[in-house]
């Protein structure tokens, strides 16, 4: 995967898919304001949001603690998975033992971000996706682009394309004669995921929240292909990231009020489901819950980072990005995209690969992520703070140190900007490439410098009183 | 559960060498709770909600309801109902004779409840500001899959049972019981954003509020 700036120039060059995302982002984010705008208290839910968060995760110990106790005594079992191989070995040993050879799956980042398909692939499971989006990503053998509309860069004639191409590999194929009317496609997809819903014994979903206090998961979804995997099948995995726990069955009342409205913009999604443990005769006998921490201890341990930990995947931040709008969700090379994906992936995986140590770059620092977030995690500060900590090219550490030196005396910064005045019609608009500062400017004009220096302005006018 | 345990005391290590030095973190709880509102402004703003959804509302006084429930039943067209246990009889009362109500005892398999043509069921608590129903597997809610397989969901709402906002719903909640939260038909926006009723889930929702 090549860093950042090389797959967002291909994806910008895309001119279908600029339309696609630019419709999509700006359709979600105005629909966001309105329901947003509606709460009068919106900014103490926020407030409150992220105080839940950073008290959990200060104590997160006690919390999953008590949440194991919790989920264990209502008859559920508990798993803990220290990386991505150790989670993928337990639910692929969980199957095996329930002799299925095939899961369904409700749409999980979690298991996204392990691979999970892939290792059940390997053991001889098949692992089917139900949520509409991930069934055409998984049907076109592609990628999500979006944590909330994953298949946002399809329009409807490439939708209908998968379908008649793919459908019948993996089931029931699409109806003779099927159009791209969105309704038709929803309704191919009905037939071709019911069946299947009817038949299959293990289902795999994740989690928005974990409830410490009475051992409680929570899943919010539109469709219904949530209900159907979190009650038909006979045994359900849950693969949840340990920071997803909050302390008390209470505090749900904030997260249902931000993340709906944060995320689809709507007052309420359409089906939001929660389950303790198993109960005899309603839903699945056997349930397994696996404890991911796979880098987000790593996170935790970095005092400015770990705010990324807050996040409740809404997904707000992708859609007011102007970067994200122009750049597409593959760019970032992860299933975390965006300035969320932006902060989460290099501290996830580290920045030893280009890619992830280019994604700190992959911001214009507008600032505008930072508002919209419902758990406020500051994603410009901690940009900044994981640029200092990303390697750094030879050239530009010099420009660096110049620059550092430069600006730490004020007679040296006003020696330089005298001989910039004095020169300026030399300076050029473009500075000479290759290297970082070509680079720069490749995407910026260097400002026009002024005939004199503000301060030599302000001390020749005594502030313009002359 | 050997190897389990070892990655168990691992990430708790870790967790807590991470965190020893982080500032303890207040919750305060200044946002809004403890909502209360006229009945009929109750009633007005979860009807307006629930028609937001595009759902089916009806606002009537007990006595219509039989009335109301027939009426649905026949406009749909329902030969087959998914009946759960401990739903008020006279709910029904005056259904058509040639609706065959289905109880779910012995419990039906997901393929019997998928050849009907809707449930009817109560539900737990609903919230006027969301537009949002609770079922709680409850008398005249039934286990989970019935209100999930059928293609239609007629469900009926007692004017007490609505509260105002989220927080005072959480708070009526018990968590031990395995909870549905209902806000209009099962949707869909994953094809350039136009929303469809489905995928999965009844498509229609049809909503009865009892005033009285």
């Amino acid at each position: 995967m090549p860093a950042f700036p090389r797959s967002s120039a291909r994806a910008a060059a895309d001119s279908q898919l600029r339309f696609n995302l630019r419709k999509a982002t700006h359709t979600i984010r105005g629909k966001r304001a309105n329901v947003v705008a509606e709460l009068p208290d919106w900014l103490e839910l926020r407030a409150a949001g992220k105080a839940i968060k950073d008290h959990t995760l200060r104590n997160l110990d006690r919390y999953l603690i008590q949440l194991e106790r919790a989920v264990t005594e209502a008859g559920g079992h508990v798993h803990w998975a220290a990386d991505a191989d150790e989670a993928n070995r337990i639910v692929t040993d969980l199957v095996k033992a329930t002799g299925e050879t095939s899961v369904v799956k409700v749409k999980s980042m979690a298991t996204q971000e392990i691979g999970l398909n892939e290792a059940l692939h390997e053991a001889g499971i098949t692992a089917y996706e139900t949520d509409l989006a991930e069934l055409i990503v998984q049907l076109g053998d592609d990628r999500p682009s979006h944590i909330l509309v994953p298949a946002i860069h399809r329009n409807r004639a490439e939708i209908r394309e998968i379908f008649l191409d793919h459908m019948g590999e993996w089931g029931r194929p699409a109806p003779d004669g099927l159009g791209d009317d969105p309704r038709a496609l929803a309704e191919a997809a009905r037939l071709h995921l019911r069946e299947r819903f009817l038949t299959t014994k293990v289902a795999i979903s994740g989690a928005n929240f974990m409830v410490a206090e009475t051992g409680t998961l929570v899943v919010l979804e539109s469709e219904g292909n949530g209900r159907m995997c979190l009650t038909l099948p006979e045994t359900l995995i849950s693969v949840v990231g340990i920071e997803k726990v909050v302390p008390t069955w209470r505090d749900l009342e904030v997260f249902l009020q931000l993340l709906p409205r944060s995320s689809t913009g709507e007052r309420m999604n359409p089906y939001t489901s929660t389950w303790t443990g198993v109960t005899p005769g309603d839903g699945p006998r056997e349930f397994h819950l696996v404890l991911l921490d796979n880098g987000r201890t790593d996170v935790l341990a970095d005092e400015v980072g770990r705010q990324a930990l807050r996040c409740i995947r809404c997904s707000a931040c992708l859609n007011v990005c102007p970067v994200y709008e122009r750049a597409g969700g593959h760019a970032y090379g992860s299933v975390y995209p965006g300035p969320i994906g932006a902060i989460l992936t290099p501290q996830l995986r580290g920045m030893d690969t280009p890619l992830d140590a280019s994604l700190p770059y992959a911001s214009s620092l507008c600032g505008a992520c930072y508002d919209v977030c419902p758990v406020a995690i500051d994603i410009p500060t901690v940009l900044v703070h994981l640029r200092a900590r990303a390697p750094h090219e030879p050239a530009e550490r010099a420009v660096m140190r110049a620059a550092s030196w430069l600006l730490a005396r004020a007679n040296r910064f006003g020696a330089v900007q005298r001989l910039a005045s004095r020169l300026r019609r030399l300076i050029p608009r473009r500075a000479p490439g290759p290297g970082p500062l070509a680079a720069w400017t490749d995407t910026r004009d260097i400002p026009p410098i002024p005939a004199e220096p503000f301060r030599d302005w302000w001390d020749r006018t005594e502030g313009g009183a002359r | 559960m050997t190897p389990a345990t070892g990655s168990r005391e691992r990430i708790l290590a870790r967790i807590r060498a991470a965190v020893a030095v982080a500032p303890e973190q207040r919750i305060r709880r200044a946002y809004r709770t403890g909502a209360r509102m006229p009945r009929e402004t109750l009633i007005e703003l979860f009807a307006e909600r629930v028609r937001d959804y595009r759902a089916i509302v009806h606002t009537v006084a007990a006595d219509d309801v039989p009335g109301t429930v027939a009426d649905a039943l026949a406009r749909r067209g329902v030969r087959r109902l998914v009946v759960p246990a401990g739903l008020p009889g006279t709910w029904l009362a005056r259904a058509d004779a040639e609706v065959e109500r289905l109880a779910d005892d012995p419990p039906l398999s997901a393929a019997e409840l998928d050849r009907t043509d809707g449930v009817i069921s109560a539900c737990a608590v609903a919230i006027a500001e969301t537009g949002t129903i609770v079922l709680d597997a409850g008398p005249g809610q039934g286990r989970r899959a019935l209100t999930l397989v059928p293609d239609y969901h007629l469900c009926l709402v007692r004017a007490e049972q609505i509260v105002p906002r989220v927080p005072e719903a959480v708070a009526r909640l018990d968590p031990r019981r395995p909870l549905t939260w209902i806000s209009g038909p099962s949707a869909t926006s994953d094809i350039e954003l136009n929303r469809v009723e489905g995928v999965h889930g009844p498509r229609t929702l049809e909503v009865v509020i009892i005033t009285d």
